[in-house]
């Protein structure tokens, strides 16, 4: 699946030229996000890097069939170990949500260390009419409200559509947290900068898909690039009703959503 | 926690600090809202907190930044703002708007009102004191008629620029929170009108209880034509203040969007003292029906005719009152916003830390700060007006 992705990806042109004097803080974000390796390992691999990655032959996007999955958590799991997220006290850049929705339309929501660990079962749940697990991250969104709140210009969106935030220059005014309607950002407690989902770009500007996506057992996430027929996200859009979650804010997200229920905000 | 929250919600992002951030703005235009009133419409019953009033806002405009410095997560970075501010930010024109609101306005037009007198300081002291002053003047010693009258003009001009840029810095406070589209309690075009409101009431309020307090601790007799106008002030600033707060209540009622649910949860559990008891009753309700009853506000000479001594006291109550009603509000703004889930299915709760930076400790020594500043400020530049004839400028109402 990683190889038909990162063939989908390269294929791709859907150049989106909105930010080009944020190059420089690519660059940089490239730098820290290889932070996991030694960092002289990273200075030494960027340059390489951005000359072969073109940013503007991409618009990435990432899609959820909420029917594939089923609460493992390993996606969290991955994401955690992959982005050094801090696991305690827990702070996720991406998490699963389990919905009881019981017959008298009571409907219990729950996310134990953002569903991580999996789902324990619960206890006396009452006549249930349906339950279903939604992977949440962070939109990406289209007009990000993070993006426009922002007040030094730390958040911004990247060329190939991934809304970043650099951490050299964060000043952890927390506003973009609180400007985002998904409950996608947090301060990082030990970098006290804004932290979020990255679609893992470092592995993004390798050819790699984010690690939740490759670990997923049932392949209830997709990634690629939003335009163009041959991607497996936008066969997925073809072939499914699409759903963004709300959609009234006018946030045009791109994490793309089929089987949602009414009940998921 | 009641319901559910997002996992990254467990943490409230802005604390106590960020509460005292609109609260110490809101008084500073509020204080200085109150002053222009008289400069510009000419209301010579307040002039004698005229000065006072301008030195509040300045002793309070320079904590204001403090809050929100230690609440950042790098503040050395701060200065970032100024250098490559995102254009589209809210947030990023503030430390032009404070810039602005500080240098052009506040200093500009204490400057020019007090030029002739730290003239006069400047001549009648020696030594350290008198090169002191003479810095002050920036060497601008000339006090003929015409160098006054020229004072005069451009403190005018100066206070008229002043008061819409009080109602920007205000206003805009409220923008930044009124403007996040994310956040269905803050969400909403009359914020700002209600901030700016809510800061004129603790502005005058602010100043009515310094005006008392410093005078009755220089054994001066108080002015009662000058309290009077101010607790008139006071009670018809408060009236369109509540009926803004009331416009929006009812407004988000009766639209009854689907955050409604979680909201009205929110006021009846969490928010029931701050919000219905503290910032309602006893910052609103009651000392309206109070000033309405005793202050030429409604009826000349009051509804009641009360001894000027009890009056006295019952503006006073009324004024802390409200301050405690206008600090509330600030707090269910902020902290309100925060206490329910962005998936509109829980509640969170606040608890205020005693020690540590984003603590009590720290806000209680924050608001005393502008008042040692002040204290500072009226040492250096007296504004008093009774100073050679304590008893003269009494009178009754
Ligand atoms: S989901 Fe939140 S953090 Fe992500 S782009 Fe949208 S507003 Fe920004
Ligand atoms: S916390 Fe950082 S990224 Fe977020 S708005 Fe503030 S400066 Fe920008």
């Amino acid at each position: 699946m990683t190889e038909a992705d990162d063939q989908a990806i390269s294929n791709q042109d859907a150049p989106h030229n909105r930010d080009p004097d944020r190059r420089e803080f690519l660059n940089e974000m490239l730098a820290v996000c290889g932070a996991a390796a030694p960092v002289f390992f990273g200075i030494v691999r960027v340059p390489v890097q951005t000359d072969e990655y073109d940013a503007s032959d991409h618009h990435y996007g990432m899609g959820i069939d909420v029917n594939k999955c089923i609460g493992c958590g390993r996606c969290v799991q991955a994401c955690t170990i992959e982005n050094d997220v801090p696991e305690e006290p827990h702070f996720t850049n991406t998490w699963v949500e389990r919905y009881i929705i019981k017959t008298d339309g009571e409907v219990m929501v729950d996310s134990p260390d953002a569903g991580m660990h999996g789902f324990p079962r619960t206890g006396d749940e009452g006549a249930i009419l349906k339950t279903f697990f939604v992977p949440k991250l962070c939109n990406h969104c289209e007009e990000a409200p993070c993006v426009q709140v922002c007040p030094v210009g730390a958040t911004f969106t990247t060329e190939d559509g991934v809304v970043l935030v650099d951490e050299e220059y964060c000043i952890g005014c927390r506003y973009c947290i609180q400007a985002c309607p998904y409950g996608a950002r947090y301060l990082h407690p030990e970098k006290h900068v804004a932290g979020k989902c990255t679609f893992c770009y470092h592995r993004l500007v390798e050819g790699l898909v984010p690690a939740c996506v490759e670990v997923c057992p049932t392949q209830a996430r997709i990634f690629g690039a939003v335009e163009g027929r041959p991607t497996p996200l936008a066969q997925f859009m073809r072939f499914n009703t699409i759903q963004v979650l709300k959609p009234h804010l006018n946030t045009q997200p791109k994490v793309f959503y089929a089987n949602l229920d009414g009940e998921v905000r | 926690m009641q319901g559910y929250m997002y996992p990254n919600e467990f943490e409230l992002q802005w604390s106590l600090l960020i509460v005292l951030y609109p609260y110490i703005t809101g008084l500073v235009a509020g204080a200085f809202i109150l002053a222009s009133l008289e400069r510009v419409f000419n209301v010579k019953e307040v002039q004698p907190t005229y000065r006072l009033a301008l030195l509040t806002a300045l002793a309070f405009m320079l904590v204001a930044t403090l809050p929100l410095l230690a609440h950042l997560g790098h503040p050395e970075r701060s200065y970032e703002i100024f250098m490559t501010p995102n254009r589209k930010s809210a947030m990023a024109m503030f430390g032009f708007v404070y810039a602005w609101y500080l240098m052009v306005v506040l200093l500009v037009e204490i400057w020019f009102d007090y030029r002739k007198d730290m003239v006069q300081w400047y001549r009648e002291s020696a030594g350290l004191k008198r090169w002191f002053y003479y810095a002050l003047t920036l060497g601008a010693t000339d006090t003929s008629a015409d160098a006054l009258k020229f004072d005069d003009k451009w403190g005018r001009w100066i206070t008229i620029i002043g008061i819409p840029s009080a109602f920007l810095l205000h206003g805009y406070v409220g923008f930044i929170f009124g403007s996040i589209k994310a956040n269905p309690w803050w969400s909403s075009v009359l914020m700002p009108v209600v901030f700016l409101f809510s800061a004129i009431v603790s502005g005058i309020a602010l100043v009515l209880v310094l005006y008392m307090l410093t005078t009755m601790f220089r054994w001066r007799k108080i002015d009662m034509v000058c309290l009077e106008k101010l607790a008139q002030f006071l009670f018809y600033a408060l009236i369109v203040d509540f009926s803004l707060e009331s416009l929006d209540f009812i407004h988000r009622l009766y639209e009854a969007e689907e955050s409604i649910g979680i909201l009205s949860q929110m006021i009846e559990s969490r928010l029931f003292i701050s919000l219905i008891v503290l910032q309602v009753l006893m910052g609103t309700i009651i000392p309206l029906v109070m000033l309405g009853l005793t202050s030429s506000a409604l009826h000349k000479g009051g509804f009641l005719r009360v001894a000027p001594e009890l009056r006295q006291l019952i503006y006073l109550t009324c004024a802390v009152m409200i301050q405690i009603g206008i600090f509330s509000i600030r707090w269910n703004v902020v902290i309100g916003g925060q206490l329910f889930s962005k998936s509109l299915r829980g509640l969170t709760v606040y608890k205020v830390e005693l020690l540590g930076i984003e603590g009590l400790a720290v806000t209680i020594g924050l608001l005393c700060l502008p008042l040692v500043i002040l204290w500072v400020l009226v040492k250096i530049l007296p504004p008093w007006t009774d100073q050679e004839t304590p008893t003269t400028s009494q009178a009754t109402a």
